[in-house]
């Protein structure tokens, strides 16, 4: 059967699952040659959270850097887990991204399978266990914030999978810039105007003081049954206008041979009927 | 030295009003040597869908031959053509299966959506993490030039003949102060109804 032999391949029944180490060999090799290997893109980041009387605040600027190049103005750093459950992320940015992902699948699933919304810690026990079973090599540090039947819930998660339960967070490069707001501005059962402030001002801080943090502040407000995301809750440093012209005319670069395809289909349609249904 | 200078390229994608652009050099060398100047770095993956792969030449070209088969595999069991979006998530999908021992390439994507003819554009790291943006992507050993030309060329909802001058002008001038890359470039202009495919006259040294 020849579609169910595509069909095996397509959903990768023969491939193994998980990480694949083929080139690693190969890539030791090289690395012993002399050669330096690359770095991976990372989100230098400034990522916080801060617990207010009706729910949780989870605030994150927008840059993402590959060494000292800014690669992202605008990137999405606070991720989806589930309904009720977000997590912001920094460290390797492909890191962060697929751990969020499987732990968010991982979530729809639970909640199929029990009929009722998941927890918080749910999502928390899944991403420490996953990354210290990695013991550090997957490098994510998550701020995992959430409302769930027990009441708003806010953790960091440490890349070896240690993990942290405080009213306010802090994580990534800007860590530093942002607890200082924090630990000033702070205070017990705040409103979420106030709370949003609070953020807003700590995320600031790691903009302007940490060379790894830039740009937006991203904001995702979770209460008891509602989710309320500003993308960007605020433009912190904005894209000054161009001064001049530097539009180069039509003509002007130097063409050797130009040739016009028309789009062509790699499905090859020989017969073409048109059935109804009634 | 890093890995990905080994063969030096530079790729560079732009989006335009209702229509994409990708622009990549012609250079294959060892290091500081030339050994080609007409190696192929963009590679077709549906109707009006393109990617470009810098790194090493080796994994650019494994790397192209899986993703055209999984993409065939893709048109054959769907029975339509691979939206950009969707590829994107296979191309990162791939690369972060390779975590911890990855391909050396930095893949640029752009293309029209096979339904609504929305312009695409985004890029992964080697790992695959995905970036999507609105305006341009670069990537290569003269990634800094690119960055440069682009922050002050590029303009949104350009016209498809801007945006090819647009585009061959960013190509050119950076790859020009770089030495890995150049030695010819190849530009593709995806429309609806057209693709044009442009070979520049470039600096042969």
């Amino acid at each position: 059967m020849v579609s169910l032999a595509v069909d095996n391949m397509l959903v990768g029944k023969d491939e193994p699952k998980g990480f694949l180490f083929e080139n690693c060999r190969r890539n030791a090799f090289m690395a012993k040659q002399g050669v330096t290997l690359p770095k991976a893109r990372s989100t230098g980041t400034t990522i916080v959270g801060v617990i207010f009387n009706e729910g949780v605040v989870l605030g994150a600027d927008t840059r993402a850097t590959g060494g000292s190049i800014v690669c992202d103005l605008n990137c999405e750093k606070i991720h989806y887990i589930a309904d009720n459950v977000y997590c912001c992320g920094a460290g390797t940015a492909a890191d962060t991204e697929f751990t969020t992902r499987m732990v968010s699948s991982k979530m729809e699933l639970l909640k199929l399978r029990t009929g009722r919304e998941g927890r918080v810690i749910s999502a928390l026990r899944m991403l420490k266990q996953y990354l210290f079973r990695y013991q550090g090599h997957v490098s994510a540090a998550l701020v995992l914030g959430g409302v769930d039947v027990t009441g708003p819930a806010l953790y960091t998660v440490y890349p070896h999978g240690s993990t942290d339960k405080l009213p306010y967070v802090t994580m990534g490069s800007g860590s530093l810039a942002a607890m200082s707001v924090f630990e000033d501005g702070y205070k017990v059962g705040m409103n979420e105007e106030e709370a949003k402030k609070l953020v807003r001002d700590a995320i600031r801080a790691g903009i302007v003081n940490d060379l790894g943090s830039g740009s937006n502040v991203d904001i995702t407000v979770i209460k008891q049954g509602s989710v309320q995301q500003f993308r960007p809750y605020e433009v912190i440093c904005k894209k000054s206008e161009r001064q001049g012209d530097y539009t180069f005319p039509a003509g002007t670069t130097a063409v050797k041979s130009s040739h016009d395809m028309v789009p062509f289909s790699a499905l090859r349609v020989t017969d073409e009927e048109v059935m109804e249904i009634s | 030295m890093s890995i990905l200078e080994y063969n030096g390229a530079s790729i560079v994608a732009m989006k335009g009003k209702n229509c994409v652009a990708i622009a990549a050099d012609k250079r294959l060398g060892i290091r500081f040597q030339t050994v080609s100047c007409d190696f192929q770095k963009i590679f077709p993956m549906g109707k009006k869908l393109f990617i470009g792969l810098p790194g090493l030449a080796t994994d650019v070209q494994t790397f192209a031959n899986e993703l055209k088969f999984h993409t065939n595999l893709y048109n054959l069991s769907e029975s339509r053509e691979i939206s950009p979006k969707v590829f994107l998530s296979m191309v990162s999908n791939f690369l972060y299966q390779r975590r911890f021992g990855p391909y050396f390439i930095e893949p640029v994507i752009a293309g029209l959506d096979p339904k609504t003819d929305e312009p695409f554009i985004a890029s992964t790291d080697l790992i695959g993490c995905p970036m999507v943006t609105d305006d341009f992507v670069v990537a290569g050993t003269c990634l800094e030039q690119l960055y440069g030309m682009c922050e002050t060329l590029y303009k949104p909802d350009m016209q498809p003949d801007e945006l090819f001058e647009c585009i061959s002008q960013s190509l050119l001038n950076a790859q020009d102060r770089d030495a890995y890359s150049g030695w010819g470039g190849v530009v593709y202009v995806i429309e609806p109804n057209k693709i044009t495919k442009r070979e520049l006259k470039a600096r042969m040294d």
